[in-house]
């Protein structure tokens, strides 16, 4: 390729990536003129979410995952009364840029605690990192990660979320208003879990890795 | 294929016939066969015969003490490095391991699960006699093959530290359990080859629908840091080829009771077969056994379902693979 074709091929690639950046921030900060309310309403300009309302904190998550949350309340897997018409008001670019905005913005790194450095404290945190296979419930870390820090685009990050939008998940999973697990691995293991234990695994996960303040 | 078919069939006929079993191919002392060919002799981790003792439903199974009940003194000091060790091989005997391998991948809920190889189920058939090496083995010598192979490392010493603190932790989960007797849940469930064998290309469809998520496209795994979450399959970081689980019939038990995750028993027997044995046509780290030639290498030690040695598009499986 030509040294000038080269550079105006990255000019190109510069200014769409930027486009879809502005697009991000755009759709986060102002929402669109089709419906979708601005995200940071609920969830903040720097996607820490809300605790007290059980909005998630955002920030950091995998954004393929979250796109691929975008779309399922757009299809209904996901049910939510809330989400589901912002969803709805976002076309797949949108959802795309929003989420790489949201998956961008800095939390607190997610300490990569061992599994095994030191036996469980509480509930939460046996469940967590021995699971309860007696019930066939894997350690939630064997999926989620080290210290919940989120696997690829399947397995979210879980340590510092809001253990009200964990909890109040496990709830979703059981109920069936929610049920878009890939490979339905995740609904028959929140089925298996007493309501103790979604509270207690809720309240372990949201304390880690929660440095940056958020309300 | 028939997994009665290979030149193996003869010792294996002993073993059934004789009505016992041991744990991955041991023989119980005082039951040994007499006079065993000598091809089965040296095959490591010998095909499990068929048994007796696959979980019933409902069945009562041995509960190993809980964590919580380790004593707080220098003996429950071991345990838990034992424990340690076998959860997070990767951090606590990182010198012993040379793959990406954890023990638990393989030995569910830190080596406590029925129907995964459980250690509560292992300990108490040692020492045993061993075909393969045709001598009594102690239990120790049963995990450091374990290095070798499934964690393709170098095995701890005996008297190691890491070593004793594995043989601690084995010796704790097996309190009360009656030793010398084969308990319900022990190893993997058997899973009869199906009548009409395996096939590759279903196999892959098997495992792109139900474990690609986890272990990757291309049987990677998946790392979270420098640590895998889910283990590799395949290929360089995972088990090599002297490692029971790279037997067919050995992998397809161990999927048909554990996997996916959580979802024991979810798959049919043919499923587990035909993705056990594409699983296994990939290339692993070589048999350590290996001396120059794949041909005489899978002569003596791979008379069991297997791809080592075998061409697979083009390719024999093993034969340029130096192990390093």
């Amino acid at each position: 390729m030509h040294y000038a074709n080269f550079g105006f091929f990255i000019s190109i690639l510069a200014t769409a990536t930027s486009a879809a950046a502005d697009l991000g921030q755009q759709i986060a900060t102002q929402g669109n003129s089709r419906g979708a309310v601005a995200c940071v309403a609920c969830h903040g300009p720097t996607g820490a979410g809300n605790a007290a309302a059980g909005f998630p904190r955002l920030a950091g998550l995998n954004a393929d995952y979250l796109a691929k949350q975008l779309r399922d309340y757009q299809s209904g897997a996901r049910d939510n009364p809330i989400m589901q018409p912002i969803a709805q008001a976002l076309d797949e670019q949108e959802q795309v840029s929003v989420s790489a905005y949201y998956a961008a913005q800095e939390g607190s790194p997610a300490p990569l605690i061992g599994r095994a450095d030191r036996a469980p404290q509480s509930l939460g945190e046996r469940l967590a990192t021995r699971g309860a296979w007696e019930r066939d419930i894997p350690e939630c870390v064997s999926c989620h990660g080290p210290g919940g820090a989120g696997v690829g685009a399947a397995f979210p990050r879980l340590a510092g979320q809001h253990a009200s939008y964990i909890e109040q998940q496990l709830q979703a999973w059981k109920q069936g208003s929610r049920g878009n697990d890939p490979n339905q691995l995740m609904r028959p293991v929140a089925e298996k879990m007493t309501d103790e234990e979604s509270a207690a695994v809720a309240a372990y996960f949201a304390q880690l890795g929660t440095a940056d303040s958020s309300q | 294929m028939n997994i009665f078919s290979k030149p193996g069939r003869n010792a294996l006929a002993v073993v059934v016939v004789a009505g016992i079993m041991g744990y991955d191919g041991i023989v119980l002392a005082q039951n040994q066969p007499q006079d065993p060919p000598q091809d089965q002799r040296i095959d490591y981790q010998a095909e499990l015969p068929p048994t007796t003792v696959a979980v019933q439903p409902g069945e009562a199974l041995f509960e190993p003490p809980r964590e919580e009940d380790i004593p707080d003194d220098q003996f429950g000091a071991m345990v838990r490095l034992g424990h340690q060790i076998f959860v997070d091989t990767q951090t606590y005997a990182r010198e012993y391991v040379g793959n990406g391998m954890n023990c638990t991948n393989c030995h569910l809920d830190q080596g406590r699960k029925a129907n995964s190889a459980p250690l509560w189920a292992a300990y108490t058939l040692y020492p045993a006699y061993r075909k393969k090496n045709d001598h009594v083995n102690t239990y120790e010598e049963r995990l450091q093959g374990c290095f070798r192979y499934s964690m393709n490392g170098t095995p701890p010493p005996s008297g190691s530290k890491a070593l004793t603190a594995l043989v601690t932790y084995s010796y704790w989960l097996a309190q009360g359990a009656p030793t010398g007797e084969v308990l319900p849940g022990r190893g993997y469930p058997v899973v009869a080859e199906p009548a009409g064998g395996y096939d590759l290309a279903r196999g892959e469809q098997v495992y792109q629908a139900s474990c690609a998520i986890c272990h990757g496209a291309d049987g990677q795994g998946q790392k979270v840091g420098e640590s895998y979450v889910f283990p590799p399959l395949w290929g360089p970081d995972s088990y090599n080829w002297g490692a029971g689980m790279h037997r067919i019939n050995t992998a397809a038990g161990f999927i048909k009771g554990n996997m996916p995750l959580g979802h024991g028993g979810s798959l049919t027997d043919q499923e587990a077969w035909d993705v056990a044995a594409f699983m296994n046509s990939h290339e692993r780290p070589q048999d350590p056994r290996f001396e120059g030639d794949v041909d005489a290498t899978r002569e003596r030690f791979h008379q069991h379902p297997g791809f080592y040695g075998r061409e697979l598009n083009g390719k024999i499986l093993g034969r340029d693979n130096t192990g390093q």
